[in-house]
């Protein structure tokens, strides 16, 4: 009884408090962030240091990546294990325009990147046409993970691939990524990827203002993401994708096909994993194949988990925590950080099915219970 | 007992003219059987001449007149070993600095000593002239390795030598070997019916050298043709061709061996992952960690057999092997115990922990062998190979791993078909809540399944350390490729992991010669996605009820 009375209240108040929270959200990351990092003066507490705003940043991609695995994950139920894939795709898109906004300010002064000169190549290969449009690297940085996913998606849910075979083959699929993108000869920069970028339409790309308005536009996108994710799943869209995760065989009898329905929420999370990407490179200043790795992947699935699979605030609750607990244990104890990312999914899976949103919700009820 | 107690001096004076009795009665000996002593130090000294030319010559007298004293020195001036001290040169034999015409001792300091210089043309001449001195010596063994030498890179220089050896030689397997020599030795004579029996000699000698050597007979210089001769043009042409057939056998050879010995290692690794997959439903992520606790176990068997039983060293893989299967079983059945039986029927989330399990296991190897590669060496009867075609030599490691996958698989089978054990595990596979009705302690078999497919792959562990590197990440390589081999085999059989195995290792190797590793990879991806598109279940997926769920 009180669990059914705290659903009904939560998705009544629900959104009151998401449009509450949305406004906060907008509030301090183009209002609040901005004016700490560029108004205060260094030495005050209040100040927001340049390590900050770059490590929120990344963080608030990474959020977005988190929500987009919850769509696949928590609600329809495919665990991917390659999702860094399409996050990685999405980089490389925007990496290309940064590549090429960097001009003849290159170690080599050509108009070339410094890679492909290093190769002795003499001109663009031809998937780099129109690199040096910011439109156009936008549009590729959805598409291209978008197609990919879109053509994979097509293939395995056609045969009705699912569970553990589906998960493995969307492994095996970002590590053959990786080792494509780590070849020289595949023309996006080999092991090294790009780096050493100079600007972004026209600006520097280390200025303060740069760096804020990259912040904002981050934490604009995840609010869109979490809209679009929320509107998504509580449409009867959203309801058939959980019924899919539940009993996908009885859905079927019922007369649904699953596979539109998996195969759309399956692209349009890749997509958001590509725009995730697009904002993160300018923000980190690099992109290598080590982000198309499995285990960076696998590091994706832990964040949704650790927050709470099947709601949209857990992925971003999770994807803050792990990401936080990942830059503290890196520089202070690096060596135990594997111990404790090791020992997180395996306490996450045990205990904690739900992830910490589980944990709080069971508390509150036990709270609550024995007023009822 | 009196001569240790004899005072010191005294005992020095005995030694010294001992010795120096000794040293005489060898001089004398020496003089007595070695007749050519009589050469001397100023006779040789044009070995350390300034001009490379007039080194040459030396070496071309001092084989000529003196083969014996030739077979010392010049191995030595290859070497880099050959010293001038004044007007005399100094060798260094055995680690000791000795006059290198009387071979005895001198007490000078070598360092200070200046070299005799040796450019790669020196070189050259040098190997092929040692080559063709030792043609001629009197051990078999010495003989076969020069003609065998001489066979992979003789040229018209050594052709005296060859010709010599030839009308002397009996041994039918030094007499191919020469044959060929000769054969690459005279393929450049100006004498057409030589050339033409070169041809013929080289025809039957299919090595990447001499297909270089025909096929430079059939390149055109301008309009006329490098060989003038009608005949020999075509007997070029008739053996250049059967020379390539000949290699293009010994590559596709090669590559169907590299591919069994590929399969082998995925079978060894996926042989486990099935039969854990199988009966409990439940893809251990970990699985390439515990190949890993097999490899290091092979090594610290490895040090333990230097540490206190050197004498055995050559045989710590047999030993290796239960240490390996002991150790991975019994931390695949913690792990079971532990962690895996809890999340029974929640396959993702096991996926997750697993991998997690992993991080932990990798860190732990890291903290306790150090992040760095350990050393497994071959035992002596495992290196080495067994060259069937000069392009085609089989590594006895890669051998014997094939051998020893095989006597896995069969245990394996004979395990899962003719014990109790393996009669429920199979129960379990198929059904496992009925079998669980008919009285099977279903929680047991999961757990001692897992340990012998963990056990399995510690086995795999051992024969990995044999051919690759051994460090804390070794078995993230191979676990993509191992769940490939599940996917694509299905499970709940062990054939269906075999040709699995078989195939993606075939596959992978033909399609690596052709188009790169990479490449090949990403192509071995895109046709398990089509074969799923047709057998969802894998190729050999079990029939009826007991799959869907």
């Amino acid at each position: 009884m009180s669990l059914f009375n705290l659903a009904s209240t939560s998705s009544q108040n629900g959104a009151c408090g998401a449009q509450i929270a949305t406004a906060a959200m907008v509030v301090f990351c183009c209002l609040v962030a901005p004016l700490l990092h560029l108004a205060v003066p260094e030495e005050s507490v209040f100040h927001l240091s340049d390590y900050c705003i770059t490590l929120f940043g990344k963080i608030l991609c990474y959020a977005i990546v988190a929500v987009a695995m919850d769509l696949v994950w928590g609600y329809a139920g495919i665990l991917s294990l390659g999702h860094g894939i399409f996050f990685a795709l999405g980089g490389y898109a925007f990496g290309m325009y940064l590549m090429r906004q960097i001009g003849t300010d290159g170690v080599y002064h050509s108009h070339l990147p410094d890679f492909m000169v290093f190769l002795d190549w003499k001109e663009l290969p031809w998937y780099w046409f129109g690199s040096d449009h910011f439109l156009w690297a936008v549009v590729l940085a959805l598409a291209v993970p978008g197609a990919l996913a879109f053509v994979f998606g097509f293939f395995a849910f056609r045969s009705r691939i699912k569970g553990v075979y589906f998960s493995i083959i969307t492994q095996a699929l970002t590590f053959a990524c990786m080792l494509l993108f780590f070849r020289n000869e595949t023309g996006f920069g080999g092991n090294n990827g790009f780096t050493d970028f100079k600007r972004i339409v026209g600006f520097s790309i280390t200025a303060p203002g740069t760096r804020v308005t990259l912040f904002a536009l981050s934490g604009l996108a995840l609010l869109a993401a979490l809209w679009l994710a929320r509107f998504l799943t509580r449409a009867k869209f959203g309801r058939v994708l959980q019924a899919i995760r539940d009993a996908e065989s009885r859905v079927m009898f019922i007369g649904y096909n699953p596979f539109g329905f998996k195969l759309l929420v399956w692209t349009l999370s890749a997509m958001l994993c590509g725009l995730a990407g697009a904002l993160y490179v300018p923000q980190v200043g690099i992109i290598n194949p080590g982000e198309m790795s499995p285990a960076a992947s696998i590091e994706i699935a832990v964040w949704v988990a650790v927050g709470g699979r099947g709601r949209l605030i857990g992925a971003v609750l999770g994807a803050f925590i792990v990401s936080l607990a990942k830059s503290w244990f890196t520089v202070s104890f690096p060596e135990y950080w594997l111990f404790f990312l090791g020992a997180l999914f395996v306490v996450v899976t045990l205990w904690l099915p739900n992830g910490v949103l589980g944990l709080v919700n069971t508390i509150k009820v036990r709270h609550a219970a024995p007023e009822s | 007992m009196r001569w240790i107690v004899a005072p010191k001096n005294a005992r020095r004076a005995a030694v010294s003219a001992l010795i120096s009795i000794l040293i005489s009665a060898l001089v004398v000996l020496v003089v007595l059987i070695h007749p050519s002593l009589a050469i001397q130090q100023s006779d040789i000294l044009g070995l350390a001449a300034d001009d490379s030319s007039e080194k040459i010559v030396a070496i071309g007298k001092l084989a000529e007149t003196e083969p014996r004293l030739a077979l010392r020195i010049l191995p030595a001036m290859l070497a880099g070993e050959l010293y001038r001290h004044e007007n005399s040169l100094i060798l260094i034999e055995n680690g000791q600095a000795r006059d290198a015409v009387s071979g005895q001792t001198t007490p000078l300091d070598i360092s200070l000593l200046e070299n005799v210089m040796v450019n790669n043309r020196l070189r050259k001449i040098l190997a092929s002239t040692i080559d063709g001195m030792r043609l001629l010596a009197e051990d078999r063994g010495e003989r076969l390795k020069a003609a065998q030498n001489l066979a992979q890179s003789a040229t018209a220089a050594d052709l005296p030598f060859i010709d010599q050896a030839m009308a002397r030689e009996t041994d039918p397997a030094i007499r191919r070997q020469l044959q060929t020599a000769w054969g690459k030795a005279a393929i450049g004579s100006p004498d057409a019916a030589t050339r033409l029996k070169a041809i013929a000699a080289l025809r039957d000698e299919a090595d990447p050298s001499s297909r270089q050597l025909l096929a430079a007979l059939m390149e055109k210089d301008g309009a006329t043709w490098r060989e003038t001769d009608e005949s020999a043009r075509q007997a070029a042409r008739e053996a250049l061709s059967h020379v390539e057939g000949r290699l293009a056998l010994g590559d596709n050879l090669a590559r169907i061996f590299s591919g069994l010995s590929l399969a082998s290692i995925l079978l060894l690794a996926a042989l486990g992952l099935a039969i854990t997959y199988g009966v409990m439903g439940v893809i251990n992520m970990a699985h390439g960690e515990l190949l890993m606790i097999g490899a290091y176990a092979a090594f610290a068997t490895q040090s333990f057999f230097r540490a206190y039983v050197p004498a055995y060293i050559d045989w710590y893989p047999l030993a290796a092997l239960p240490a390996a299967f002991i150790a991975a079983a019994v931390v695949g059945m913690m792990l079971e115990r532990l962690v895996i039986r809890h999340l029974y029927g929640r396959p993702l989330e096991t996926l997750l922990a697993t991998w997690g399990l992993s991080l932990i296991l990798i860190q732990l190897a890291r903290v306790i062998f150090g992040p760095q590669n350990v050393e497994v060496a071959n035992p002596t009867w495992m290196s080495g190979g067994l060259t069937v075609l000069p392009n085609l030599l089989l590594p006895w490691n890669r051998l014997i791993i094939i051998v020893f996958a095989l006597a896995v698989l069969f245990a394996m089978w004979a395990v899962l078909n003719l014990t109790r054990l393996g009669l429920f595990v199979r129960a379990v596979t198929q059904n496992r809540a009925m079998s669980a009705c008919v009285g099977v302690a279903t929680g047991k078999i999961d757990m001692l399944a897992f340990g012998l497919g963990s056990g399995v792959a510690g086995l795999g562990g051992v024969a990995l350390s044999q051919i690759t590197n051994v460090g804390p990440d070794m078995g993230q390589n191979y676990i993509v490729d191992s769940f490939m081999v599940v996917v694509l085999g299905g499970v709940g059989q062990l054939a269906g992991a075999v040709w699995a195995a078989l195939g993606l290792g075939v596959a992978t190797k033909f399609l690596e010669g052709w188009a790169g590793a990479v490449v090949a990879k990403i192509a071995i991806l895109a046709i398990i996605i089509i074969v799923i598109q047709k057998r969802p279940q894998g190729l050999f997926a079990l029939k009826g009820r007991a799959t869907e769920n």
